[in-house]
């Protein structure tokens, strides 16, 4: 398939080189108030459209997006988004939707006949950098992409989302060797660390996937743990990194977030909810935003 | 072969500097020192990290790079399988997978080593095309051909020291184009890769104890099967040879026997591949090839008896 956006992302066009543009915490928190609403609306019409994992990782494809990559004054981001953990691709597409990059009427064909974006991303289609879907592709994608900028010259950063079931791919670690050993720098990868794969908790089911964090430093990164679901937290984490190396930035988060019953609950990693369940997470969701 | 694709690879790297190579602690050896030294940043070491090899190329493909993957066949494929299926082929990338010691070229070596279902499995893959040259010119035709094609590309290679076949050829290399090597008529034997030698072989025992000219053709694209020109060839002779060095599952001989079917071809056609077997037998190349039935006179006893 091509498309004339494939490989790039268009943001709104900036004056001047590419810049990385304004962050505000405050707007962040109800684009994803709004954001996690829109995907629940869409998931009435789907069954499996893998909300506990879109919504734990929301507001770090949020802050990737809006608070850090780069735009440029043709309106493409030098910058690439990789969401590796593909099952997740509501987080993306919400926040696609709300860039003006995936019409609502796109979106609200999510999953259906004649609409184009399935549960997980496709490569070529507007705003989506690879086909994900398969745990432990995109950090390879990401490094080989970052060699290449290196090989070229070019100045682009790369952002991989990543799962913590996806770490227990061998694919993931046989590229976080690689990486650093290569002198690869621009590639900055999150960890959505919900403690939570299809089965179960991590912690019981590989007790010995912890600590995550010395292992990721170990293979030669560097690698700092924060709140993934503080905007503010991911951000300064991303734009402080010490640089020379690539990052791996491991977010603590809550599989389901903001929805009482699908909080660490493994049947809300694919479920939709029913009607009255729908009203009852908007409900929660409202409220948690007046507060 | 190996040290014909690291001299072309030069001459390619060369002419495109987006062209580079990633290898998985295998490499083209010697060969590969002049390239090494004038592109250094064009070529990658990922360790014995299979998958890794072909997601970074599949990285560096999407920032419009043109790199070559290179191991032995059977870690080139069959470890990274998904790394090229979803990376190279969903994405439709224009990657060249070079796979040494197709076949049972590292006879030695066992079974681990050997690649005799690759064309089948790669055949499988949407996008994926397949080359497979006879001889060290088609092997330099074919990775100029790799680095133009806009997809992904399985180039199923030799090891070393394999004769030129193709010197008196009388119709070009052309990719997608079924190659007639040898002029003939009523007989014909179809080949690729390093067996087209003994299919040359057979051909000239069939003209010494039968006489006249039997010609012969390398099949060097498997795919996509040049359809049309096979047909022909079905059509044409009345007496159709295939000698492959594959699995008699999804190789050469069974895509042609469907052809023949569909084009309600009248010519006798046979078939000779590997066994659908894993065989724990030792010694030279020839002798496994012997093992599993393919040597010119067994297979002129089969077609004359
Ligand atoms: C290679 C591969 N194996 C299995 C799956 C099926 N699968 C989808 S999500 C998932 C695990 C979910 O846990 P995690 O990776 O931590 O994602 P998250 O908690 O963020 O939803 C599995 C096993 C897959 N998509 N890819
Ligand atoms: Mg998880």
């Amino acid at each position: 398939m091509t498309s004339p956006a494939r490989g790039t992302t268009r943001f709104t066009p900036s004056p001047g080189p590419a810049t990385k543009p304004p962050f505000d915490p405050v707007q962040a928190r109800t684009r994803c108030w709004r954001m996690r609403k829109r995907i629940l609306q869409v998931s009435q019409k789907v069954s499996a459209l893998h909300i506990g994992g879109a919504f734990s990782c929301l507001e770090i494809v949020d802050t990737i997006y809006h608070g850090v990559m780069r735009r440029g004054a043709d309106g493409n981001s030098p910058d690439t988004f990789i969401l590796s953990k593909g099952h997740g691709s509501m987080a993306q597409y919400a926040v696609l939707e709300e860039m003006g990059i995936i019409p609502p009427e796109e979106m609200d064909l999510t999953c259906q006949p004649g609409g184009r974006r399935a549960t997980h991303p496709d490569y070529g289609l507007p705003g989506i950098e690879a086909s994900t879907g398969s745990l432990g592709h995109g950090l390879a994608l990401a490094v080989g992409m970052s060699l290449a900028d290196g090989i070229q010259q070019h100045d682009r950063l790369v952002y991989v989302v990543m799962s913590d079931g996806e770490l227990e791919e061998g694919s993931v670690w046989e590229v976080m060797m690689l990486a650093p050993s290569l002198g690869v720098k621009n590639v900055i990868a999150v960890v959505d660390l919900n403690d939570f794969q299809s089965l179960g908790r991590t912690s019981k089911i590989l007790p010995n996937f912890y600590p995550v964090a010395e292992k990721i430093r170990a293979f030669g990164w560097e690698a700092v743990e924060v709140d993934g679901h503080s905007p503010q937290a991911v951000h300064d984490a991303i734009v402080g990194r010490k640089g020379g190396r690539p990052l791996m930035v491991v977010a603590r988060t809550i599989k389901g977030k903001g929805v009482s019953y699908m909080e660490n609950v493994p049947m809300w990693h694919y479920r939709s909810p029913n009607p009255q369940e729908y009203q009852q997470a908007l409900d929660e969701l409202d409220r948690a935003h007046r507060e | 072969m190996r040290d014909t694709f690291s001299r072309t690879l030069y001459q390619v790297a060369k002419a495109d500097p987006k062209v580079c190579i990633v290898v998985a602690d295998i490499s083209p050896a010697g060969s590969m020192q002049q390239y090494r030294e004038e592109f250094p940043e064009r070529f990658t070491n990922v360790g014995v990290a299979e998958q890794a090899m072909i997601g970074l190329c599949a990285g560096m493909a999407m920032r419009g790079m043109k790199p070559f993957a290179y191991t032995i066949a059977t870690f080139a494929i069959y470890r990274p399988f998904e790394q090229v299926r979803v990376d190279l082929c969903y994405q439709n990338l224009p990657v060249t997978v070079v796979g040494i010691g197709g076949g049972l070229t590292y006879s030695v070596l066992g079974g681990t080593h050997h690649a005799q279902e690759d064309i089948a499995v790669m055949s499988a893959l949407p996008n994926m095309s397949i080359l497979a040259p006879c001889d060290p010119l088609e092997t330099e035709a074919a990775v100029w051909a790799c680095a133009r094609h806009p997809g992904p590309m399985y180039l199923r290679l030799g090891k070393a020291g394999e004769p030129v076949l193709t010197a008196n050829a009388p119709e070009p290399f052309e990719f997608g184009r079924a190659r007639c090597i040898k002029r003939g008529a009523g007989t014909c034997v179809l080949s690729f890769g390093l067996v087209t030698k003994m299919a040359l072989e057979l051909t000239a025992k069939i003209e010494r104890e039968q006489g006249g000219q039997v010609a012969a053709y390398s099949i060097h694209t498997l795919k996509p099967l040049d359809r049309e020109g096979l047909s022909r060839i079905l059509a044409q002779y009345d007496r159709v040879i295939v000698v492959e060095e594959h699995s008699v599952v999804g190789g050469l001989g069974q895509q042609l026997k469907a052809l023949a079917f569909e084009s309600g071809a009248r010519c006798r056609l046979h078939a000779f591949s590997l066994r659908d077997e894993f065989i724990h037998c030792y010694g030279s190349h020839d002798d496994l090839l012997k093992a599993h039935g393919l040597h010119p006179d067994l297979l002129y006893a089969k077609i004359f008896a």
